[in-house]
């Protein structure tokens, strides 16, 4: 296996996130598809840290595993404040500025 | 001295500033006697302003303020009273005082009391401003000031609906009632206003053309300079300056005019549509007697015109029955003498016959408005009559005026129209000399036609129940003065002469003794027939035209003013309004859907991209994403190109 095949993994699991985020209303769903896309980035880092035989990409992926999982925590929090108040998750329906 | 030039110019605006704070109130005694004092003191500056110039050949100039001073264009406020502005001043100023007081009379059971005297005030205050200014513009404020406060006053009753024109009013052949006279005082003073307007142009392009060839407005600079220029140019500016003269002293074809504008209050016919404002076409003519000099085929031009105006209002006023459309109609005549004799060259004799002209006539429109207030306002002189009886000092006073305006010795009015005729005659312009003086008998007798008619004869106005009485003594004394200037003021021909050459060209005409007194007896002859056939044939008849003669076409012609309203109706008013109206879509259509459209798209823009700002997390995102790609994208051809 080639780096090149790694990166193109990424590139679609990446893709596919992002696509889950404007394609979502939920806004769990969107905190998934927030994760999948860091994770396709931890992919990039690990294969390219592997191929380069240089450690700090995958420590680099470590962080942004943590951070991440922080991340979820507080928007979690979020979530369920945010649901107790409107009763929905749902992004259009939260909407409250006339625009 | 100069104390006394600016009291003179500023008194009547004081006294207009002063009634206008009364403007909203009811009348008022107090702000009609202050105007009158106010331009009595102006008149008695004038006066002092006169014997200086007089006595000691000096001129009073003075410098007021700067104007407009920018780049090379220097304009400012000068006044100047010299031998010209310094007549034009008395003049004005005299008649002021007397048609002020008269109004007192006059304008007595009237609302809108203190508005008039502040509207006539401020008139008197723009007519100084045009005679003693130094250069051509402040001439032109002037011009646009009396031009503006004749608007106000012609439609001082602007509250009078307009008069429904039915058939039976466009049947009748008399102007009193012809369908092609104004219909009510808005529509007459908007009529006036907007034929001034048309002839100012030509006027104002007659200013920019001396401007930019000579570089200034000022009368001396421009005089002095003036024989720089080629004649072409000469004649543009002489001919541009006459149109302006011609709208202001409704010379044909702006004549129009001054026959509607005998809406206005009487007193403001006598001081504006007789003695004054319409003789600052004359003013303006003898004023720039420089450029007039050197291009005398303009002032031939001039003088015809003058003649056929003379000749063709005087038939006008054969035949017309409103008394003060007579009177109008003589006006313009009389105006059509004093271009003859401005366009022959003969400047000072156009200025003596200006002022004895605004004497006498001033003094028939006043008695033309008591008859009227003794007739419930009635017009028609055929609805009057013998009304010599009941208003003797008027009666008296009208045949007076009458007798100096048909020039009969030893009246003002012969002197002055002797000269202009003897002019004529002595350049040796027999036609003009022939047309005018036609028309010293046809003046005579439509003057006397008038008098015969209302003073003398059977009493018609009992029929429609009026009760004639004479007016307050007040109005009567301020006839008076006016009346005995038009007596005697004739004799100051050879004073005036002395002073006036001084700065106007000296006649030089030479007719021997013999012919000059068959010329005088001839115009006398055929004024005293055209007295002597108007007071006969009333005795005989009571009356003037058959029924049968009112049936030709030369009567109709006449009494409906050649059809010129319906001329310019037709001709130019209805194209006119084509025009205006084609305009009015183009610019509905083309010019204003550009500007909305810009608009338009702008506003809609906005309208759309308040989507970006609904707080959609969502979309907010999509476009987040959209953005980034597209900058990739750039980025990445940016790279490539490179």
């Amino acid at each position: 296996m080639s780096l090149n095949e790694y990166l193109i993994l990424s590139g679609i699991i990446f893709s596919l996130g992002l696509i889950g985020v404007l394609r979502r209303k939920n806004l769990l769903m969107l905190f998934f598809a927030t994760e999948i896309m860091l994770n396709a980035v931890n992919i990039g880092m690990v294969a390219i840290s592997k191929f380069h035989g240089d450690l700090t990409g995958q420590i680099f992926a470590f962080f942004i595993i943590a951070v991440a999982a922080s991340e979820v925590a507080v928007g979690l929090g979020l979530l369920i404040l945010l649901y107790k108040r409107k009763n929905t998750v749902n992004l259009d329906s939260i909407a409250s500025m006339k625009g | 001295m100069e104390t006394y030039l600016y009291i003179a110019l500023f008194a009547p605006l004081l006294g207009s500033l002063v009634a206008a704070l009364f403007a909203q109130r009811p009348k008022l005694l107090f702000t009609g006697i202050f105007t009158s004092l106010m331009i009595g003191v102006s008149m008695i500056a004038s006066l002092n302003l006169l014997y200086f110039v007089m006595t000691s050949d000096q001129i009073v100039h003075v410098f007021m303020m700067d104007w407009i001073h920018i780049g090379n264009l220097d304009i400012h406020f000068g006044f100047v009273a010299d031998q010209i502005s310094v007549t034009m001043m008395v003049v004005v100023t005299i008649v002021s005082t007397m048609v002020h007081i008269h109004s007192i009379g006059y304008m007595d059971k009237d609302k809108s009391f203190n508005r008039y005297f502040s509207y006539l005030s401020a008139f008197v205050f723009s007519m100084m401003v045009l005679v003693m200014s130094d250069n051509f513009a402040g001439l032109f404020i002037g011009w646009e000031g009396v031009g503006l406060c004749s608007w106000l006053l012609i439609g001082f009753w602007y509250q009078k609906q307009d008069q429904e024109i039915v058939d039976d009013v466009k049947k009748s052949p008399f102007s009193t009632l012809s369908p092609y006279s104004s219909i009510s005082p808005s529509y007459a003073a908007n009529e006036a206003f907007l034929t001034n307007r048309v002839a100012d142009l030509g006027m104002l392009i007659g200013l920019f053309l001396i401007y930019w060839n000579l570089g200034t407005l000022e009368y001396s600079d421009v005089f002095e300079h003036i024989n720089t220029l080629s004649t072409g140019l000469i004649v543009l500016i002489a001919s541009c300056l006459f149109i302006g003269a011609m709208g202001k002293s409704a010379q044909f074809p702006f004549n129009q005019w001054l026959a509607n504008a005998m809406e206005g209050p009487t007193p403001v016919s006598a001081l504006i549509h007789a003695a004054t404002m319409v003789t600052a076409g004359v003013y303006l003519v003898i004023r720039a007697n420089d450029i007039f000099v050197a291009v005398p085929e303009v002032g031939y031009v001039i003088a015809c015109l003058g003649a056929f105006v003379a000749m063709g209002a005087a038939l006008m006023a054969l035949v017309a029955t409103n008394i003060k459309k007579i009177i109008a109609f003589s006006t313009l005549s009389q105006l059509g003498y004093m271009f003859v004799a401005a366009g022959l060259g003969a400047y000072w004799v156009a200025l003596f016959h200006l002022a004895m002209h605004a004497f006498f006539k001033s003094v028939l429109f006043l008695g033309a408005g008591n008859v009227m207030h003794a007739c419930d306002n009635e017009i028609n002189i055929k609805n009057m009559g013998g009304l010599h009886k009941y208003m003797k000092s008027t009666s008296i006073i009208m045949t007076i005026a009458s007798v100096a305006l048909a020039g009969i010795f030893p009246l003002s009015g012969f002197f002055s129209k002797d000269l202009i005729l003897e002019v004529a005659f002595g350049t040796q312009h027999y036609i003009l000399w022939t047309v005018l003086w036609i028309t010293a008998g046809l003046t005579a007798f439509y003057s006397f036609r008038l008098v015969m008619y209302v003073f003398h004869g059977e009493e018609n106005f009992k029929k429609f129940g009026y009760h004639p009485h004479e007016t307050y003594p007040y109005v009567i004394a301020a006839m008076v003065p006016l009346v005995v200037l038009a007596m005697v003021a004739g004799f100051t021909k050879g004073v005036f002469v002395e002073m006036i050459t001084k700065q106007l060209p000296v006649l030089d005409i030479h007719v021997n003794a013999t012919t000059f007194w068959v010329l005088v007896v001839l115009t006398l002859g055929i004024a005293l027939g055209g007295i002597a056939l108007a007071f006969f044939k009333h005795q005989k008849d009571g009356s003037y035209f058959s029924a049968q003669m009112k049936e030709t076409f030369v009567y109709k012609l006449l009494a409906n003013q050649y059809y010129m309203p319906l001329i310019i109706e037709k001709l130019i008013l209805k194209p006119y309004l084509f025009i205006s109206k084609a305009s009015w879509k183009i610019d509905m259509h083309v010019v204003d859907e550009i500007v909305d459209g810009i608009a338009r798209t702008v506003y809609s823009t906005g309208e759309k991209s308040t989507g970006a700002q609904n707080a959609n997390l969502s979309k907010s995102l999509l476009s987040m994403a959209l953005g980034l790609v597209f900058f990739i994208v750039l980025g990445a051809i940016y790279s490539f190109a490179k």
